[in-house]
């Protein structure tokens, strides 16, 4: 009876530790004031960085094209997971950073632009937007669906011809044969996921283990989770062994730029095809 | 005097026979199609329609991985060529105004806001995220869907989901249209009709 009673206790309190995933509010209650404009801006911003941020963006993306549904998605490394997640010690600035900081990464790296400064109209919308979208989230804390989802190490090595496979029946459609995305009047209806108008070296989804999080959370959209562990790896490793803008951390070279950023999860650096990307 | 009128009221029919040298014959499209294709109850709009999503159906009919009588028997009389024409043609035409739909205003908005937005936390990205900007089409396998006849974008749905429509590429119909809930669909449905809103 008493175990009985001690396995009852164990189940119900797991179940209550069984974390909810966080829901943003709904677009309908930003405030109808100054900061509610502020609010809508950096929403604008973030779906279409191309129009809103042009002058610090310098590639074909915008923020929404991996922060799905306009950053609120759980796994798809959503505002809400990361604005209550800072300030933070970062291992890759080697420092603690703010909040803005790390917005201003993502224009250097992703958007493979200019950081706009601190106080600009677009930065303090961009901190708004994903302050508003944080509205009764716990601060520091690790919430659940922050961030791309972890995927173990596949049970064969990540393979770029078994990869490639996987790009051409699954994602060849929107991203194009080679990668390049699709656009229409001018303007990418699909992003391109190598090549100049993509993120550089430096942004976080170009290390394969990222990649494949993303990818088996999300890709083909609408069909997160369909591909296996393997595939995801699989394909990640094909979409990161092809080139894209230069990593603006490396100043000194290729090979120190490796050394010192470039270790893990990824293949900057090495040979592919005939040709070392990073260069 | 009059026969000035008559004379430059067949000019562009003058035009277009000079245009197409071969067989097509868009007003036998039209029987169906409405004017210029402009699409109504269960038959879809042709007018503005990507070409080669167009001729991707043609050629699904004729082998039969999309089912409709009427068009299998069209399609089967059809050379390559006559397909590309017919989309050429087509696709050339304007994409429709904007006209309001008779739905109520809640509906709409609940249509608009899948169109934009999409309902996430279902699994249903928007549609205008595959479809283009307004919906006005991208490529072979994401068609224009605006301007759509209501009843034809509903059954269209309907039949994704019973799987008696199933010639979309890897799926992605199919999943989405499983996701979609009647009211769901009679919103986005009537949203789309209205044609190409900004």
């Amino acid at each position: 009876m008493k175990i009985a009673i001690l396995l009852f206790l164990v189940a119900t309190s797991a179940f209550a530790a069984e974390e909810k995933t966080f829901t943003p509010p709904a677009e309908r209650d930003i405030p109808k004031n100054e900061f509610g404009d502020a609010v809508r801006l950096g929403k604008s911003i973030f779906t279409d960085t191309q129009h809103f941020a042009k002058k610090y963006v310098g590639n074909g993306l915008n923020c929404s094209n991996c922060h799905l549904d306009s950053g609120r998605m759980a796994d798809s490394a959503p505002l809400w997971g990361a604005y209550v997640r800072y300030p933070a010690y970062r291992a890759k600035t080697k420092q603690v950073n703010t909040f803005e900081e790390r917005l201003q990464g993502c224009f250097e790296y992703s958007m493979n632009g200019t950081a706009p400064k601190s106080g600009t109209p677009e930065l303090t919308a961009l901190v708004s937007y994903a302050y508003w979208m944080s509205t009764g989230a716990p601060v520091n804390t690790k919430l659940k669906g922050a961030g791309f989802p972890k995927l173990n190490k596949p049970e064969l090595a990540p393979d770029y011809a078994r990869g490639q496979k996987v790009f051409t029946a699954n994602c060849q459609i929107c991203h194009g044969s080679n990668g390049e995305g699709i656009k229409v009047a001018g303007k990418f209806a699909f992003p391109p996921l190598w090549g100049k108008e993509s993120f550089n070296w430096g942004a976080g989804l170009h290390r394969i283990d990222t990649a494949a999080g993303f990818i088996k959370g999300n890709m083909p959209l609408a069909k997160g989770g369909t591909l296996t562990d393997q595939e995801s790896w699989d394909v990640a490793t094909f979409v990161m062994s092809h080139d894209r803008p230069a990593d603006p951390r490396a100043k000194t070279g290729i090979a120190a730029a490796k050394k010192d950023f470039h270790e893990e999860n990824c293949k900057y650096g090495e040979t592919v095809e005939g040709h070392v990307l990073g260069e | 005097m009059k026969l000035i009128f008559l004379v430059l009221g067949m000019l562009p029919l003058l035009a277009q026979a000079a245009d197409t040298s071969t067989k097509i014959n868009v007003s036998s499209c039209e029987v169906c199609h409405g004017k210029n294709g402009v699409g109504k109850n269960e038959f879809p709009r042709l007018g503005g329609q990507e070409p080669a999503y167009f001729v991707k159906q043609l050629q699904d009919f004729r082998a039969g991985t999309r089912s409709n009588p009427m068009m299998q028997s069209v399609a089967k009389s059809m050379s390559e060529a006559d397909m590309a024409q017919y989309a050429a043609y087509f696709s050339k035409l304007p994409l429709p105004a904007a006209k309001a739909s008779t739905e109520d205003a809640a509906l709409l908005a609940e249509g608009e806001s899948l169109a934009k937005n999409g309902d996430w936390p279902k699994g249903i990205p928007a549609c205008f995220q595959c479809h283009g900007e307004n919906g006005q089409g991208i490529s072979r396998d994401f068609p224009q869907i605006t301007g759509q006849p209501a009843r034809y974008t509903a059954a269209q749905i309907a039949n994704w989901k019973s799987g008696s429509r199933s010639n979309d590429a890897i799926g992605l119909m199919k999943t989405v249209s499983d996701k979609l809930t009647d009211g769901q669909i009679k919103a986005v449905s009537a949203y789309l009709s209205q044609g190409v809103t900004k």
